[in-house]
């Protein structure tokens, strides 16, 4: 069964400690996250405690998985589960965001215009139905963000991504290691630039468009969407920087490449969820 | 138990004694070993009703229960067939078929017709429950941790305003003191409308959400803060009426009724002339000055109608949900914080704002209590005018 | 269960090519073995079973009688989230986990799941979640006293419990989404040659469609408590007016999850019973195809009825009456189910081992809450009966009585297969007929509370609910002992007992009959051969 020469169509892998591991790293995250939440003592250095099991636990599980695959022990039928199993993983992660692009369109298209509605004048009297708000409560004032600065150029950055993941993969597919390389690490540098981009933009939302996650529903829709949006682009830089790696070392074939292709269907889902935000969160 | 009160309302009629029997023949039916026993205090169908939506909902509820029952009986009639004549143990041999497109066919079409036939009553009651339309009067209802606050809006009442609060005493429900016949179900204040009038419900809330709910009117909204939403009734019998809190809002969610007295025209127009007098009496004179034993007085009232629920009348609180005031910080401090949490309360607790709530003369005087009651004894007094002053900063 | 613990030692194959093997307690914690992980999946829903169940008992002590008796409101609060929370995450959920992780391999003649390392993930998730919300009971302001729907401003009120709470749905939430990856691609790739979707067993094609449920809906669940933790801690204003937001937002995406949420609970059911009916009626299972059609339907529908639950927060006229109908449409799917299975007993040969019972228990009781619902779609009706205990008793019905005794079908059904011994069938007949009998003296009067307008979530009650409450409480603990019965019986069998045969039921089809009983550690190394006749079982 393990055994690679076998004409098996199965792989079932060995007896492994990583995912009790992953689950000790997720208790101390939730505890830690609980406690710091809470500010009770000690509860940040759980949460960072959470985060070095995690680290460890991902080192050597995916390293785990990279060795099994570089050994062989994957065959095709492994690599059709793989891309259902990513495929999936993709769809799940659509829903999450979907339940907050759902809550955008709920208080855009719902909430606010009902607030503003003559119905409730007894409760928000002189309180007009607008975009962006920040409700009928809010004091301060507050500039919006526009899309024609920065977030234009994210989503320029971005798709340029799109092409040059694109074209590492063609560089792939024609064993063309140079095209591979240069075009992931080209892929590598526009994440990073619009990661670096994003916050600059938070900077300046803080600091002087007095934009803030508390500034009522568009401050709290905008940043847990583009924070939300940011997080996987990190995520995806990083799946991105560990291909890059094994690229170097040699690691992929024309024909067996999965790691790679996951992580471009990431990068592309990245991608697609950051046209959505740029058009219903900053330019609509 | 419940015996001659457990009546939720207390009028009867044939006609909804008739009801009460075709849905409790069927209900008990089902119950089998209850049967014996459908009487008045064993409630086994909805309430008497008592508007005339309400009545087009019981007969639609009775119609499906019907409707379900049969269906029921006809599946279950088939089952029990085979489970009798269909047995190994008989030595019936099993058949060999698996598939039959006319009876698949026969039974998605049949049930589809049954739906389509109750969709029809369904629509049209919810069509006639959802017209607030053209209302005789309007009320305004707001939900409190754990209260209702009552505002008549239009009509003649239009102005008066007070607090419901549950009348049932502390003793009754530990079990220290026998229940009474509306035990949970009382009000030091019951909302009051004219019979046969249409009143139109406001709901929100100040914290959380509640629901004002009378089933004798078939009436259940949501009272959302932040959101007013409306529904209506129209009450053709004279009668009290009670119904509780719909929605959990928290520890005294149980205890939380909505009692409704509906009252002849002439009765109103005397109620609503006693409110405006007592209102009018009540006024307090904003630039009275206030001596020590008065306020604190006074303040206990307001104490253990607005702040006891959570902070106990003895002031110690249910820790560490609900703080003790009884020697805290804040009761003892600075005489400015201890206003401004009674005024703007702390968001994202359960401690609301009383600003909107109360006068400045009755936070002047909860304060001036808390201040000097338990072991508090600070001795300080706090004038109307140091509310009123407090209440923009 | 225990017995494949021996069977992996005895080995029918060679520990050689598998490297280190480790031995107690790391063998079920590093384990990737698919039946190690059923088997501690529904130990594991059982434990929770228990513990969720001790809950409920609190609750119906307290309302043995008006007046308060034992514990304070907030504590009541709390008990009726975490007890159904437990029960619905913690017990029914990962008990068909555990029937499909041990039985769809074997039905589909796969040696494991696809991600067998995964696999195991999946399960050790559940118990750091677990133990957050069984914490949260002892942490300052106690565990969350909102409901199992958490809905805020209530939720942003509670103390560091609701916290604990949160990201205890956030693990459970990564559990099943692997879970139900793996299980969809298991179904997906793995099958023997030969055996196309359409002559997969029922329970497969259930779990497939469950899977679908599980991956679309639980990531919204997850969004909500997120959006609810930051109104919590980061001033965002999601769910308040003031600053925009709406608290009807939450309960739309709740329920959003929500409702697919109990067809997650009903669909493997219906799966269960679809193999214990035929089995026991010595035919094929009536109208395969239309089954599968009806699942489908079921699934897809459940995602457009959510605001049934949410008739009396001011949506809509229009809305109201888009979610009735809709609503309404569910019964027609769900009665194929039932017509189908009815038509599978007639003019079969039936006996009533315990298995069949408890599946013909599970058909007339679901039936019942799914006719209540039925009612409860009804808006008009619905305003009347909303948070009322004759929703309490609808779901009871379709939960408890539906799945929980579908499950119990389940268990009875496979035990020999697991163990390689029979059950005690004076013990599972005495375990069913006590269940149903008690369940029903539970639940029933329940319709009647909620219809005279006894609200739900109350710790205390107005007097002229006092009859039936009482008897609702001389059921539910009747219930609960009842319960220990399996106990009981699972460890007999594991012990010893009569010698199971590869197919102890004559009427049994499929491919986890072809192996002996108890299966062997690792089944079908090699791809089986199978046989089309087989299909439909
Ligand atoms: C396993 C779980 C499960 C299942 C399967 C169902 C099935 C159904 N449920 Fe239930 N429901 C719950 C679990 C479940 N429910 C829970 C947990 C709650 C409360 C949540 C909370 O508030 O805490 C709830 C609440 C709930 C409500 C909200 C009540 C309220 O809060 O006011 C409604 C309203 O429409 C409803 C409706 C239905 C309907 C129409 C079905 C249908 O799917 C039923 C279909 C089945 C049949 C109809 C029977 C068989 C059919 C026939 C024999 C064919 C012939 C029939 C006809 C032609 C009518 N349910
Ligand atoms: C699948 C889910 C599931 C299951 C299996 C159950 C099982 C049970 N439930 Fe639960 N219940 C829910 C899901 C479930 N429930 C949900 C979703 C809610 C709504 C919560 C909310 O409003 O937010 C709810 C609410 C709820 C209420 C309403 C409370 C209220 O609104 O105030 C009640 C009251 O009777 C109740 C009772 C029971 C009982 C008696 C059982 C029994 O079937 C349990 C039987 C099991 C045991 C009893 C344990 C076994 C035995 C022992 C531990 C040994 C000790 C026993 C003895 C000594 C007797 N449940
Ligand atoms: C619904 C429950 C509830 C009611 C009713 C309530 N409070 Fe409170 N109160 C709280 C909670 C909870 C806190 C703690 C807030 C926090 O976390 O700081 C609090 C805090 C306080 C404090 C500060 C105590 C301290 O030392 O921290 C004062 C003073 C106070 N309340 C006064 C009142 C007064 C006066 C009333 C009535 C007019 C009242 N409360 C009604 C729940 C309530
Ligand atoms: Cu107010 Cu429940
Ligand atoms: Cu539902």
């Amino acid at each position: 069964m393990s055994n690679p020469a076998s004409a098996s169509r199965y792989f079932v892998p060995q007896p492994s400690h990583w995912p009790l591991v992953g689950s000790l790293a997720l208790l101390l995250l939730a505890t830690g996250a609980v406690l710091a939440m809470n500010s009770v003592a000690g509860g940040s250095l759980v949460l960072i405690g959470g985060f070095v099991v995690l680290a460890i636990m991902l080192f050597g599980w995916f390293g785990r998985v990279i060795g099994e695959s570089e050994s062989g022990s994957y065959n095709g039928q492994v690599d059709r589960s793989f891309r259902w199993a990513m495929s999936w993983f993709i769809f799940s992660e659509v829903m999450f965001f979907a339940a907050f692009f759902g809550a955008l369109f709920y208080v855009r298209v719902l909430s606010v215009p009902d607030i503003a509605s003559p119905d409730q004048a007894l409760l928000w009297e002189g309180f007009k139905d607008q975009w962006p708000t920040a409700g009928p409560a809010a004091k301060d004032l507050f500039t919006p963000m526009h899309a024609w600065g920065i977030p234009a150029i994210n989503t320029l950055l971005l798709l340029s991504s799109g092409v040059t993941i694109t074209w590492a993969h063609w560089g792939l597919l024609a064993n063309k290691r140079q095209q591979l390389i240069v075009g992931l690490a080209m892929t590598i540098v526009l994440g990073l630039v619009f990661i670096s981009l994003q916050a600059y933009e938070y900077f300046e939302a803080y600091s002087h468009l007095n934009l803030k996650m508390t500034t009522g529903v568009y401050g709290s829709t905008f940043y847990m969407l583009t924070g939300f949006h940011g997080f996987h682009v990190t995520l995806g830089a990083t799946m991105l920087i560990v291909i890059l790696v094994r690229s170097m070392k040699g690691h992929f074939t024309a024909e067996r490449h999965f790691a790679f292709e996951a992580v471009a269907w990431y990068w592309h889902f990245v991608d697609v969820v950051w046209l959505g935000l740029f058009i219903v969160v900053y330019w609509l | 138990m419940g015996g001659e009160m457990a009546r939720y309302t207390n009028k009867n009629s044939d006609v909804s004694r008739l009801r009460h029997g075709s849905v409790g023949l069927l209900m008990a039916g089902l119950l089998g070993t209850l049967s014996g026993v459908a009487n008045a205090a064993w409630e086994i169908s909805l309430q008497e009703p008592v508007t005339a939506v309400a009545r087009r909902v019981y007969d639609l509820h009775t119609l499906l229960t019907w409707v379900i029952f049969i269906i029921f009986i006809g599946v279950f009639a088939v089952a029990t067939y085979s489970i009798i004549f269909h047995r190994k143990s008989k030595g019936h041999k099993a058949a060999d078929f698996h598939d039959n497109t006319t009876v698949e066919i026969a039974w998605t079409v049949v049930p589809t017709l049954i739906l389509i036939a109750i969709a029809v009553p369904a629509t049209t009651t919810l069509v006639e429950m959802r017209d607030t339309s053209q209302p005789d009067l309007t009320i305004k209802a707001t939900g409190y941790q754990w209260k209702w606050g009552y505002e008549y809006i239009t009509g003649d009442a239009a102005g008066v305003k007070y607090m419901s609060v549950l009348a049932t005493p502390r003793d009754q429900i530990e079990n220290k003191a026998p229940k009474g016949a509306n035990y949970l179900l009382e009000v030091d204040r019951p909302m009051v409308v004219p019979v046969g009038k249409k009143v139109r419900m406001l709901l929100t809330s100040s914290d959380v959400i509640h629901n004002w709910s009378v089933p004798a009117f078939a009436v259940k909204a949501d009272a959302v803060p932040g959101f007013l939403r409306d529904t209506w009734f129209r009450a053709d019998k004279e009668g009290t009426y009670r119904g509780q809190c719909s929605e959990l809002c928290g520890k005294d969610h149980g205890f939380m009724p909505v009692v409704v007295e509906v009252v002849s025209t002439e009765k109103y127009a005397a109620w609503v002339e006693g409110q405006k007098k007592e209102m009018a009496a009540a006024a307090d004179d904003p630039s009275k000055v206030w001596k020590l034993d008065e306020l604190v007085a006074r303040g206990e009232k307001v104490y253990t109608a607005n702040c006891a629920a959570c902070h106990q009348p003895n002031g110690k609180g249910l820790p560490p949900a609900f703080p003790g005031l009884d020697g805290s910080k804040i009761a003892k401090g600075p005489k400015e914080a201890h206003l401004d949490i009674v005024i703007k309360g702390k968001p994202g607790t359960a401690m609301a704002g009383y600003g909107a709530q109360l006068g400045d003369t009755d936070i002047a005087a909860v304060v001036a209590y808390e201040r000097n009651a338990w072991t508090n004894k600070l001795g300080e007094v706090i004038q109307p005018a140091e509310v009123k002053a407090r209440r923009g900063k | 269960m225990q017995a494949t613990q021996h069977a992996a030692h005895t080995g029918n194959h060679d520990d050689e090519s598998h490297g280190h093997h480790p031995t107690g307690l790391m063998r079920w914690v590093t384990t990737t073995n698919h039946k190690d992980i059923g088997s501690m999946y529904l130990w594991f829903s059982f434990i929770m079973f228990l513990v969720g169940g001790a809950m409920s008992l609190i609750i119906r002590g307290e309302l043995l009688a008006p007046g308060l008796q034992y514990v304070s409101p907030e504590f009541y609060n709390q008990m009726l989230t975490l007890h159904a929370l437990i029960m619905v995450f913690g017990a029914i959920m990962p008990a068909f986990v555990g029937f499909a992780n041990w039985m769809i391999p074997m039905m589909i003649g796969a040696p494991d799941m696809a991600f067998a390392r995964m696999n195991n993930w999946s399960f050790w998730l559940l118990p750091p979640a677990a133990i957050l919300l069984v914490a949260s009971m002892f942490v300052p302001g106690g565990a969350a006293g909102t409901g199992w729907t958490l809905y805020p401003p209530l939720s942003i009120q509670m103390g560091m419990g609701m916290d604990l709470t949160i990201f205890a749905v956030h693990i459970l939430g990564m559990s099943s989404i692997m879970g139900s990856i793996n299980i969809i691609t298991t179904i997906l790739n793995m099958r023997a040659p030969g055996m196309t979707l359409m002559k997969m067993p029922l329970f497969c094609w259930t779990w497939l469609v469950t899977g679908f449920l599980l991956i679309a809906s639980m990531p919204i669940l997850a969004g909500a408590v997120t959006m609810l933790l930051t109104d919590r801690h980061f001033g965002t204003s999601f769910f308040s007016a003031a600053g925009g937001g709406d608290p009807v937002l939450f309960q739309h995406i709740f329920w959003f999850f929500g409702h697919p949420e109990v067809y997650i609970i009903a669909l493997p059911a219906f799966g269960v019973v679809s193999h214990v009916i035929p089995a026991f009626s010595r035919k094929h299972l009536f109208g395969y195809t239309s089954m599968v059609y009806a699942i489908a339907a079921i699934g897809l529908i459940s995602f457009f009825v959510w605001a049934h639950h949410m008739y009396v927060t001011g949506i809509p006229l229009t809305g109201q009456l888009y979610f009735m109908y809709a609503t309404m449409l569910i019964a027609i799917p769900t009665g194929v189910k039932v017509f189908n299975w009815i038509t599978t007993m007639w003019r079969g040969s039936l006996s009533f081992e315990t298995p069949m019972l408890f599946a013909l228990g599970f058909l007339v009781l679901f039936t019942i809450g799914g006719l209540t619902g039925l009612v409860l779609a009804m808006t008009a009706v619905d305003i009347q009966l909303q948070d009322t205990y004759y929703v309490v008793a609808h779901f009871h019905y379709v939960m408890v009585a539906g799945a929980l005794f579908s499950a119990y079908a389940g268990l009875y059904f496979w035990l020999p297969k697991w163990t390689g011994h029979m059950y005690h069938e004076g013990l599972g007949k005495l375990h069913f007929w006590s269940s149903m009998i008690f369940f029903n003296i539970a639940f029933f009067p329940q319709h009647f509370l909620g219809l005279a307008g006894m609200p739900r979530r109350i710790p205390d009650y107005a007097q002229q609910f006092a009859d039936f409450n009482l008897i609702s409480t001389v059921g539910a603990f009747g219930f609960g002992i009842s319960q220990l019965l399996v106990l009981v019986v699972v460890f007999k069998a594991v012990k010893g007992g009569a010698k199971a045969e590869s197919r102890p039921w004559d009427g049994a089809h499929g491919l986890e009959w072809t192996v002996p009983s108890p299966a062997p550690y690792h089944t079908f190394e090699e791809p089986p051969a199978f046989d089309p006749a087989e299909a439909h079982a």
